[in-house]
């Protein structure tokens, strides 16, 4: 039986990594959501139905989170006591905060530049990249596992929290000019 | 969520737009961000001789309520000495915005953000010497 004390990956019966395997994952959830279908729980008690709607949500709240690269790792550092969902006070690497409000300038140009297709595009190979290797560089200090290596790995994930939030920008700047 | 008055004043009047050339020796630069909400603030001062500072800028990209904060600030710091500058409390701040709990960590971000451009400055002058 389904058991929501259990974290994330255990409740879906996948490895806990970072390397998630997303096919595994679609998988898991349609066979666990297949055994939660309300029709299957009308001939049960109030009880089990009600325990079948708390399944569910916390099932859709599992795959949400490990789907997202972002909240994925959030997810792996908060089982290991680190928690970055909502720290609002940290120290950050000047460089790296120079960069995102460069990238931000750049973005807040496109409107007005001959070309915003391309500049956008542009940027949205940069948020790629940077991404990718955020994750990377992620993926190397997590499987360390030292706390050092934690703490690193944290450093990481803020960073992807602001290339996150600059891509959801850009999204939001494409709609609004290419939309009509 | 309801911005105030005062909020909303700052968010599409700034005060201090802008940027100083981080090169100069008369300038203090403070960059801090929150990831939590992806924000990032960029507070520059310009130092004159006797300590006072004489001009500040600003360039936010967040929420209004952190525009807000970091723009306000750089409204006080004018005039004011180093240290004036660097005992600015993030809760004036919030006092004079009205800002609710959930948006206080904006205000703690201009707060870093003064002290930052404080530091760097005095940074700066140190290795002058």
């Amino acid at each position: 039986m389904m058991d929501i004390t259990q974290n994330y990956f255990e409740f879906l019966a996948l490895p806990v990594t970072y390397q998630l395997d997303l096919q595994a994952l679609a998988e898991r959830s349609r066979e666990l959501q297949k055994t939660l279908h309300p029709d299957r729980f009308s001939h049960l008690s109030d009880r089990e139905r009600r325990l079948s709607v708390q399944y569910t949500a916390y099932l859709n709240e599992a795959v949400s989170t490990l789907k997202n690269p972002l909240s994925r790792a959030q997810y792996l550092l908060k089982l290991e006591g680190i928690d970055t969902f909502s720290e609002t006070q940290v120290q950050l690497d000047p460089m790296f905060l120079m960069q995102q409000m460069e990238l931000r300038e750049s973005l807040e140009e496109v409107a007005g530049s001959s070309d915003p297709g391309a500049e956008i595009e542009a940027l949205q190979v940069t948020v790629d990249r940077e991404m990718k290797s955020l994750r990377d560089e992620f993926d190397s200090y997590y499987k360390q596992s030292t706390p050092t290596a934690l703490e690193a790995a944290a450093v990481s994930v803020r960073k992807m929290q602001f290339i996150d939030k600059l891509g959801r920008e850009i999204e939001a700047l494409e709609d609004q000019l290419f939309d009509e | 969520m309801a911005y105030s008055e005062q909020v909303i004043d700052h968010y599409e009047n700034p005060r201090n737009v802008g940027k100083m050339n981080d090169h100069d020796d008369n300038i203090g630069t403070g960059m801090v961000g929150a990831p939590a909400c992806g924000d990032v603030m960029r507070l520059q001062i310009k130092v004159s001789e006797d300590g006072i500072i004489e001009d500040a800028k600003f360039k936010t990209y967040g929420c209004g309520s952190a525009i807000a904060s970091s723009s306000l600030v750089t409204e006080w710091v004018k005039g004011m000495t180093l240290d004036q500058a660097q005992e600015l409390k993030n809760t004036k701040i919030a006092e004079e915005l009205a800002l609710p709990p959930v948006k206080i960590h904006c205000s703690v971000l201009a707060e870093d953000a003064i002290k930052a451009a404080v530091a760097d400055y005095k940074e700066k002058q140190a290795k002058k010497q």
